[in-house]
């Protein structure tokens, strides 16, 4: 995007942000304040680039698209490489079936509003330009209209040729600080500002990485309120339903990336949850987001809502939905302000909503089968005695009928997962190579490894094409026909409940805590999960659940333990004035 | 070809590379090999690091995991003979051809090299075209794996009956080279030579059978002779490289050997076996000393220069076949300490699980034992039985055995009931067991037995 200071004094209204006098015109042809950046529904009416040769190109976003020679490729920036690679990561969660203002609105005005608080467009004096410091404007984002600057994103798809064609025309001026970076940055990296880009350390600035785009894309799920919870958003890029790993195989061939580039832009692992939730709040609040919309009970994100959804992918029966919402009530993790994100509140702390679904879940089956390696297992021959009676009837839940299913269809899971993380192709077919000496040797090697992968894979049977599953928020399917695994969405809980009165209570009245004493040190964590130290059900029941999100199962723990803090309150305070609370509580 | 040429020799088998591969690469190991090359000073990990810097300096790429998982997988699927499956990780293993971390990058191709001549030497679907191929390009990946990958190549070709093709991949090995010859190069190159040697001796063995067909007035047999005799020449030039080069080359001194031998170089032959079993920068090896005693047996070299070559070889391998034959020799020596010697070489032949049903050794103990105490070198045996009286008697004598040895082989039986009489008295189970037995035939036998413990064992009160 290209900003133009105005030279001839057409438009003389007061701005009304700042009420300066002094416009300039966009490449749209519009006119934005020159002083305080504020961008007017007011454009002239043709602006054609012959008719202002020479003027100063004052302002970069999009980069000069100068093509030199054509080896050498665009002149470009990191932060339009990450441009692409967000554009083309809402284009795929568009695919997914997301709304289209997730890509147009949310990602975009979070994107321009990054690149104006770090200072590399959008902002008086750009990074690129000059290194002085420039005044941010932030009240008037909202406010203004962002229509024309959506251009920014979607040219990316089409119109980016013509584009280029428009501004080659223009030479660049030899005193423009640019060419001085340029030329010494192409030396080692692609892009115009590589080598700076990787080196440059600014207190205050989150810099952009890979895994960051998934935080933005993550935010503007949450914005949106989307049914996509971030395990399942990284899942998908696992998965290779959203583009991420190699993601600049999709910029245009014009943009060279070798160098300092593939340090920024080449990534060789997956995305990692607590990594991605943890640059996520450090963005939002880097971004000074303002208080999130609401998460409401109607939203996918409630806890009453994902708490139903896994009790389906887990294959556990309907009837607990009823205690999972108890205990939401209970601990209160079903209010709003608790799960709406404020980037600007004190706490600035988000819910990892699909973490707490699951670590209810967890909560719930310890409160109806103690998961104590014994009460489950005896429970279990209470209810196949009764289904081994009542054949006809609703069948009890057993306990140890669910294990054995579980466990069975897991490992399968789990090791078909393995087997195909080890044939991940990692490498893209535009490799990335350090300079231009080495570029003939990482190209050779590049087609010999195809040549001999083409050898191997002659080798291979071509029967076992398994057509590769389409993007779903489930991953298992429980009802399906044809299979031997039992559903257990519809049994009962009746075998571990007695009646009391008119109400049900469970038979079960003892309860152990995940976490004794919470961990208050400076470390930031605030529990330890030390495998060994639990009961086998409980083990089981974390490794699985934990396996479902891919995260570590000490995550799953620490917020199962929170909910017990929570729904404990009392026995934890209680618990601080003895020092030597029991293990077990009586509820 | 007598016997295929053993991989061993000049390359790691399977096992012994997956060991390898298992080995974790430390960072210092890493930090070395970077350190070390002299040429063109950089610090890689220093790289590595600023790489890294930018995406906020993980610990572990999951590249890295994923790469080492496939490995295994592979390695799995090669254990159980799964060929096609080994190849579908193989397909993904190829990567790490392209590893961004230099070390590992360099370290691939003699790993793929491996994995993949190993699958295609076995897959059903692979066929000569299809190997060859693979050698081609992996040879050329990079320069240092080029000797390796051609040697093995000549040895797959060797294994499917193409000589010529293997010789002539040899012979293109022979006259490769790059840059300045290192080291490791010229091993190598040697190696390939001796290999080649290796198939031309074949070549003229093949035609010495032949030979030895023809009658000597033949006009043919001149010719062929001669043909052998520059043969043989060409041949001593491509081994004798290897064979001064410290190693295990067993099957190359030989055929060596034998060529020398057959033309009358005993010199060239002696000097060749006893460099290779007395030069002390070559390793440890048994065959050595053995190849070097059966050409001075050959020779008829004099008794105490062959004492000396099997008193190495009882060093290392106390329970060869040999020692029997190095009892004898030593029990003509006019030396006393060689007589000695060989009641010690005796008991430490028994001593070993695999030679209990000698029965040559135990009629030579037998002998032996009666012999010595006779002449009234009781101190002798003493000294030899003081380390064994805890664990023979269990080992060899028990009742068990006195029964299972009278089933089986009575004659043997007899021989260690002698021994044991002697070393543990009349009253000890074993002997008695074997010399309350009553049979037509040994009688007699048993009878001379008794009389001998009663006179000699060494349980009797000194007189």
């Amino acid at each position: 995007m290209f900003l133009v200071p105005l030279e001839e004094k057409e438009f003389r209204e007061r701005c009304s942000q700042c009420a300066a006098v002094s416009w300039g015109l966009t490449d749209e042809g519009k006119y934005y304040c020159t002083s305080c950046h504020n961008v007017t529904e007011i454009s002239k009416e043709v602006i054609s680039t012959a008719a202002i040769p020479n003027t100063k190109i004052n302002a970069i976003n999009r980069g000069l698209k100068k093509k030199r020679k054509f080896e050498k490729g665009w002149d470009w920036y990191v932060c339009e490489g990450f441009q692409y690679i967000l554009y083309h990561q809402a284009e795929a969660l568009k695919t997914l079936g997301v709304g289209p203002e997730l890509k147009d609105e949310v990602l975009h005005n979070f994107w321009k509003r990054y690149l104006q608080k770090s200072k590399q467009a959008y902002c008086k004096n750009p990074v690129h330009t000059t290194r002085r410091k420039a005044k941010v404007l932030e009240d008037n984002l909202c406010h203004s209209d962002w229509a024309s600057e959506l251009e920014l994103l979607s040219e990316a798809d089409g119109p980016l040729e013509s584009g280029t064609e428009v501004q080659s025309d223009f030479e660049i001026p030899t005193h423009f600080p640019i060419t001085k970076a340029a030329q010494s940055a192409s030396v080692c990296s692609g892009s115009l500002d590589g080598v700076e880009y990787s080196e440059r350390k600014e207190k205050g600035i989150v810099k952009m990485t890979v895994p960051r785009t998934l935080a933005f894309c993550y935010l503007s799920l949450l914005w949106q309120r989307e049914t996509i919870t971030l395990s399942d958003l990284l899942r998908f890029v696992e998965e290779g339903h959203i583009p991420y790993i190699n993601a600049f195989q999709l910029f245009p061939e014009e943009m060279k990336l070798y160098g300092r580039d593939k340090g920024i832009f080449a990534i060789e692992s997956w995305p990692n949850y607590e990594e991605i939730y943890k640059s996520m709040i450090e963005i939002a609040t880097f971004l000074d987001l303002p208080r999130f919309p609401e998460v409401t009970e109607g939203c996918y994100l409630h806890p009453n809502i994902l708490c139903m959804k896994y009790l389906l992918e887990v294959n556990l029966p309907d009837e607990m939905h009823g205690l999972t919402c108890q205990v939401v009530k209970m601990t209160g993790i079903g209010e709003v302000d608790f799960l709406t994100f404020d980037p600007i509140a004190k706490m600035k702390k988000t819910v990892k909503y699909d973490v707490q679904a699951l670590a209810v879940i967890v909560v719930v089956l310890k409160l109806l089968f103690l998961l104590d390696d014994n009460l489950e297992w005896s429970y279990s021959d209470l209810a196949e005695a009764y289904n081994e009676e009542h054949k006809k009837d609703k069948p009890w839940f057993d306990f140890r009928k669910w294990y054995q299913i579980m466990k069975k269809t897991f490992d399968e899971k789990k090791q078909k997962w393995e087997e195909a993380r080890a044939k991940y192709v990692w490498k893209s077919e535009r490799p990335l190579y350090h300079s231009h000496i080495d570029k003939p040797v990482v190209y050779k090697r590049r087609e010999m490894v195809v040549n001999l992968q083409k050898q191997f894979s002659m080798l291979v049977d071509p029967t076992p094409v398994v057509e590769k599953k389409g993007p779903s928020s489930f991953q298992f399917n429980w009802t399906e026909e044809g299979t031997d695994r039992t559903c257990f969405h519809g049994h009962s809980l009746q075998g571990v409940f007695i009646k009391k009165g008119h109400s049900l209570i469970t038979k079960n009245s003892l309860y152990w805590l995940s976490t004794q004493k919470f961990c208050k040190s400076y470390c930031k964590h605030v529990t330890t999960y030390e495998e060994s130290n639990f009961s086998l059900s409980y083990q089981f029941i974390l490794n699985i659940f934990s396996f479902l999100l891919r995260i570590k199962t000490s995550v799953l723990h620490e917020e199962v333990s929170l909910i017990e803090k929570k729904l404990f309150k009392k026995k934890y305070s209680e618990a601080k004035k003895n020092s030597s609370g029991s293990k077990k509580v009586r509820r | 070809m007598p016997r295929r040429p053993s991989r061993r020799r000049c390359e790691t088998d399977v096992s012994d590379f997956s060991e390898e591969l298992r080995k974790p690469v430390t960072e210092d190991e890493q930090m070395e090999t970077s350190m070390l090359s002299a040429k063109g000073m950089h610090f890689p990990w220093l790289q590595k690091q600023l790489e890294t810097v930018v995406t906020g300096g993980k610990k572990k790429k999951d590249f890295a995991q994923t790469t080492r998982t496939c490995l295994s997988f592979i390695q799995d699927a090669l254990l159980k003979h799964q060929w096609q499956q080994a190849a579908e990780y193989m397909h993904s293993y190829l990567q790490t051809l392209e590893d961004w971390d230099s070390y590992k990058k360099q370290a691939a191709p003699e790993i793929i090299w491996k994995l993949g001549s190993e699958i295609l030497f076995y897959h059903p679907k692979s066929n000569m075209e299809t190997f060859n191929t693979f050698a081609d390009r992996m040879k050329n990946i990079g320069v240092l794996n080029y000797l390796k990958i051609s040697l093995q190549h000549a040895l797959y070709l060797l294994h499917h009956g193409m000589l010529e093709e293997a010789n002539r991949t040899l012979s293109q090995a022979e006259t490769w080279r790059y840059g300045e010859k290192s080291s490791s190069q010229e091993i190598l190159i040697n190696l390939v030579q001796a290999y080649k040697g290796l198939l031309e001796y074949y070549a003229w063995s093949k035609k010495k059978m032949e030979l030895s067909k023809i009658d000597e007035d033949d006009y043919a047999f001149t010719t062929k002779s001669r043909n052998m005799l520059s043969q043989s020449w060409k041949t001593s030039v491509n081994f004798c490289a290897l064979i001064k080069t410290p190693g295990v080359w067993d099957l190359f001194v030989k055929s060596y050997v034998e060529m020398l031998e057959f033309y009358g170089d005993q010199d060239g032959a002696r000097e060749v076996l006893t460099n290779y079993a007395y030069d002390e920068k070559f390793p440890s090896n048994p065959n050595a000393h053995i190849y070097l005693y059966n050409f001075l047996k050959r020779e008829k070299a004099p008794r105490a220069k062959l004492i000396s070559v099997l008193k190495i070889l009882y060093d290392i391998v106390p329970s060869h076949t040999l020692m029997l034959e190095f009892h004898m020799l030593l029990r003509k020596s006019e030396k006393e300490e060689h007589r000695k010697l060989g009641l010690a070489v005796l008991f430490g032949v028994l001593d070993f699980a695999g030679c209990t049903k000698n029965i040559t050794a135990w009629t030579y103990l037998a002998k032996y034992l009666k012999q010595i105490l006779m002449v009234n070198h009781l101190s002798w045996v003493q000294e030899e039985w003081k380390s064994r009286k805890n664990w023979w008697p269990t080992f060899h004598f028990s009742h068990f055995w006195a029964k299972s040895d009278w089933k089986e082989d009575s004659d043997l039986a007899c021989e260690k009931a002698l021994v044991a009489g002697l070393l543990l008295g009349k009253g000890y189970r074993y002997f008695r067991y074997i010399s309350k037995q009553d049979h037509e035939i040994l009688r007699k036998k048993i009878k001379r037995m008794k009389k001998s413990v009663k006179k000699y064992s060494i349980t009797n009160p000194v007189v």
